[in-house]
C-alpha cells in the first residue's frame, strides 16, 4: 500500500487490482448479506485518528503487519516475523488493558 | 488469467476471510486484545488457520521454480531482528489496540460507509508518509 502512494510509476497495477478487490469484498459483503455484517466501533475519532497514524508508521518501520509478519511471516517460521507479532500483540494487548482501566 | 486479475481476486478472497471471521469487526478485534477483562480468543483460531494454509502453501512452493504468474519468486530478504522491527511493531501494535483496526481489516470496512473509519484510513496513509519518503544516503558519485 505504501509504494502505491510514494512510488506511482512502480509495478503497482497488482497492488491496486488487490486493493480493490479487498474493497469490493466489504461492499459486497454490506450489499448482498447486511444482516451477517457485524461491525461495531466504540473508538471515538480522535483516538481513531492517532491510531491510523501508527499504524501507518509502525507497520512501515516494522516491515508488516498482522497479515505481513502475523500470517505470512510466521507461516514461512520466520524468526524476524515472529518476535515482531509478540511485540504488537504484547503492546495492543497493553493498550487494551490501559484504556479498560482509564474509562 | 494475468497476474492483476488475479490480484484482485486474491484481495476479493482475503477479504471475505476477513469478513467472515470477523476480523473485520474492531469491537471484536479489541475483545481478543482484552485478555484481563471480557476475553474472546476466538481470533486465534482465525490466525492460526490462516497460518496453517499459509504454510502449506509456502512449503509447497518450495518444489517449483517460478510461480505461475510471474518469473520469479518474491520472498522477504532480511532475517535480522532489529530496533526499527521491534519499535516498529511496537507503535503499530498501539494503534491495533486503540482502535482494533489494522491495515488489511480497515480497507474492508472501509466499504461499510462509516466516515470513522475513512478517517482511520486517512491517518493510516498519512502515517506510512516520513517512513517511506525518508532521506536515504545516496551512492556515492565516482565511488566504487
Amino acid at each position: 500500500m505504501g509504494s502505491i502512494v510514494t512510488e506511482p510509476r512502480g509495478d503497482n497495477a497488482w497492488r491496486i487490482a488487490f486493493l480493490a478487490g479487498l474493497l469490493i469484498s466489504g461492499l459486497a459483503a454490506v450489499l448482498l448479506f447486511p444482516e451477517s455484517v457485524h461491525f461495531d466501533l466504540k473508538a471515538g475519532a480522535g483516538q481513531l485518528l492517532i491510531a491510523g497514524l501508527l499504524v501507518g508508521f509502525g507497520t512501515q518501520l516494522g516491515g508488516g503487519c498482522t497479515s505481513g509478519h502475523g500470517v505470512c511471516g510466521i507461516g514461512r517460521l520466520s524468526a524476524r516475523s515472529m518476535v515482531a507479532t509478540l511485540c504488537f500483540m504484547a503492546s495492543a494487548m497493553l493498550t487494551v488493558l490501559v484504556i479498560a482501566h482509564l474509562s | 488469467m494475468n497476474r492483476v486479475a488475479a490480484a484482485f481476486l486474491c484481495g476479493l478472497v482475503f477479504g471475505a476471510g476477513l469478513l467472515v471471521s470477523q476480523m473485520s469487526n474492531p469491537a471484536k478485534v479489541v475483545r481478543f486484545l482484552d485478555v484481563t477483562g471480557s476475553w474472546d480468543p476466538s481470533l486465534a483460531f482465525v490466525m492460526a488457520g490462516a497460518v496453517a494454509v499459509f504454510g502449506v502453501a509456502y512449503f509447497s512452493t518450495k518444489r517449483r521454480r517460478a510461480p505461475l504468474l510471474a518469473l520469479q519468486f518474491a520472498m522477504p530478504s532480511l532475517r535480522n531482528i532489529d530496533a526499527p522491527l521491534v519499535t516498529g511493531s511496537l507503535i503499530f501494535g498501539v494503534g491495533w489496540g486503540l482502535s482494533g483496526f489494522c491495515p488489511g481489516p480497515a480497507l474492508v470496512s472501509s466499504a461499510f460507509g462509516d466516515w470513522r473509519v475513512w478517517l482511520f484510513v486517512g491517518a493510516m496513509i498519512l502515517g506510512m508518509l516520513p517512513y517511506r519518503l525518508r532521506p536515504r544516503p545516496k551512492s556515492i558519485p565516482g565511488g566504487a
